[in-house]
């Protein structure tokens, strides 16, 4: 099997915060009515979590299940499980209408972490980042400076941003100019 | 920074993660071959151009990616509400009042 080639080869940044582009994981975008029961039962029994409320998303250990819209999920795990998710998916909601794709190559991931992690997204997203305002299990989609953004607490002073993988270096370097050293708000 | 409320996402976001998308309420003719060419002018181009209250369509387009519509004030740049696509038109008159 050949290797995943990582956007930016794994690149790190290292200022008052860290950046690191992550290893590729296993991403499906699935889209169908959240609201609906069985649809509902189909993405808990693929993916072991439950349903994440509105602007939400649930974690637990390598796996993700985020809340996108009213009719858009995404559901992160090992790239190794993804096969299996889409077949299990695919099976419980036969002929209904819905989707399941794997977009794992569409998108890359970074880790934000250290105590400036906040205030570097803070930087550039119109966002409140503050902890009163920001908590874990949130998902936020938005942007960050001019491209298209989500990100959500992925630890203890730890933000995963997922966006396009065509504007991978963009990002990359948007968040290493805030993380620089120099660069400390200190506003949260 | 002006909020917009998206009924879907049901919060107050930033306008910097939505679109415009013109005058709501806007229905596509079902048959385009049976009207005049000046019909066929009035849908795509000829707008109430209001001073005051205007129905218009929104994207949350860095966000959910719904369509919904607007009430906006085009003279005050207020949002008087918004609601989600397919609901009808609310009524001015009780919308001013509550202002
Ligand atoms: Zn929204």
């Amino acid at each position: 099997m050949s290797d995943v080639a990582q956007a930016l080869g794994g690149a790190s940044f290292t200022g008052f915060a860290r950046v690191e582009e992550l290893a590729p994981q296993g991403m499906i975008s699935f889209r169908g009515d959240l609201s609906d029961p069985v649809v509902q039962e189909a993405l808990r029994a693929a993916t072991g979590l439950e349903m994440p409320a509105q602007r939400g998303i649930v974690q637990a250990e390598e796996r993700a299940l985020g809340w996108m819209s009213p009719d858009e999920a995404i559901l992160l795990m090992p790239h190794a499980a993804l096969g299996g998710v889409l077949v299990e998916l695919r099976a419980a909601l036969a002929g209904q209408h819905h989707l399941a794709v794997d977009v794992s190559d569409a998108r890359v991931t970074f880790r934000l972490s250290g105590p400036g992690a906040r205030e570097v997204l803070a930087k550039l997203a119109p966002v409140d980042l503050s902890p009163a305002a920001f908590a874990e299990g949130e998902l936020r989609r938005t942007r960050v400076a001019q491209v298209a953004a989500a990100f959500w607490l992925s630890g203890a002073e730890e933000i995963a941003l997922i966006c396009f993988r065509s504007v991978a270096r963009y990002v990359f370097d948007l968040l290493a100019v805030s993380a620089a050293e120099g660069g400390e708000v200190r506003a949260f | 920074m002006l909020l917009i409320q998206c009924p879907y996402c049901d919060e107050a976001l930033p306008e910097l993660e939505f679109a415009y998308a013109g005058e709501a309420h806007i229905a596509r003719p079902a048959d385009p071959s049976a009207l005049s060419d000046e019909e066929w002018r009035d849908f795509l181009f000829i707008r109430t151009n209001t001073r005051g209250p205007h129905f218009e369509r929104w994207r949350h387009i860095h966000g959910c990616g719904q369509f919904f519509n607007a009430v906006r004030d085009t003279v005050s740049d207020r949002f008087l509400m918004t609601y989600k696509a397919g609901e009808p038109r609310p009524v001015l008159n009780a919308l001013e009042a509550a202002e």
